[in-house]
């Protein structure tokens, strides 16, 4: 089982990501941005970070990099692909997943653990959660909150889309205080919280990132 | 060679908080009478003769602006 995690220019949360990866049994991969190959991969990741210093808007350089069009090509025809905080962004942009991360409503870059409850458990990337399951992991960004057009929002939530929901808060505006989104397989997922920081007391608030590595591992056994 | 100038605003309908953080400032520094901001990016590009305007409108609308959440004008201002 081989899953990888993309280095774009002002990434920063590869490491992690790779630890994550590490953790939850697989074979780690380092994918670069410059590189249109995916070293045969299983599933990718896209870590957080500030991929061209969010110049234009976050992810919008990004998500015209030589490794994104064979992750698009490859998303299309079914593998998973995670894309975290940045790379939540990139999907977006790349039009993997609808709707826009926009500046924080409270303009401050927010940094802090997160309560979430999972919405859906049946994607890719949810499926060792419990339905409607609560965790805490950490976010970090100044461009979290998520818009898109009514009848976006509406689609989402009416197809179990919205995957993860803020409790205890909404920390950016966020529509209909949402956190994470996915395609209408469930194999492409989008948060912006940060569960590869979170898989051990030793660095993190809570393991409960984890699932989301361990998820993608029964969903890529069972394809 | 041509200036072409694209400007890019949130939507109507998107929050813009960057903006309301000026409206709300400017009172502060004694201007009054300003009743909203709305803050957006302005781009200037020099182009070449050939570029036509169908090319540019490709531009700004599939890489300067993300129509998603924002609209955009693309003017030539200078032959």
């Amino acid at each position: 089982m081989r899953i990888g995690a993309v280095t774009f220019p002002g990434t920063l949360d590869d490491s992690d990501t790779l630890r994550a990866i590490k953790a939850s049994g697989a074979e780690a991969v380092a994918l670069w941005h410059g590189d249109a190959d995916l070293r045969g991969v299983d599933a990718v990741i896209l870590p957080g970070g500030f991929s061209y210093g969010d110049y234009l808007r976050a992810g919008a350089i990004a998500r015209f990099a030589p490794v994104m069009d064979e992750i698009i090509a490859a998303a299309r025809g079914g593998m998973p692909v995670l894309g975290i905080c940045n790379g939540f962004q990139v999907l977006c942009e790349a039009g993997l997943l609808p709707g826009a991360l926009l500046r924080n409503a409270g303009l401050h870059f927010v940094c802090r653990d997160q309560w979430l409850k999972v919405e859906n458990n049946t994607t890719a990337w949810t499926s060792r959660y419990d339905a409607g399951a609560e965790i805490i992991v950490p976010i970090k960004n100044m461009d979290g909150r998520y818009a898109a057009t009514k009848s976006t929002v509406d689609e989402l939530e009416g197809e179990g889309r919205v995957v993860f929901r803020y409790t205890g808060g909404n920390p950016n505006g966020s529509l209909g205080d949402i956190a994470g989104i996915s395609d209408p397989t469930g194999r492409i997922v989008g948060l912006m919280p940060h569960p590869e920081h979170a898989i051990g007391a030793l660095t993190g608030p809570s393991d409960d990132g984890l699932g989301m590595f361990l998820s993608v591992l029964d969903s890529v056994v069972a394809a | 060679m041509a200036r072409v100038v694209v400007d890019v605003m949130p939507k109507p309908e998107i929050l813009d908080p960057q903006g309301q953080a000026v409206a709300r400032a400017l009172p502060r520094l004694g201007f009054d009478g300003v009743s909203d901001v709305r803050q957006g990016k302005h781009f200037v590009l020099e182009v070449d003769d050939a570029v036509d305007d169908e090319t540019l409108h490709r531009i700004a609308e599939g890489f300067l602006a993300n129509p998603v959440v924002e609209e955009f004008v693309v003017r030539r201002v200078q032959a």
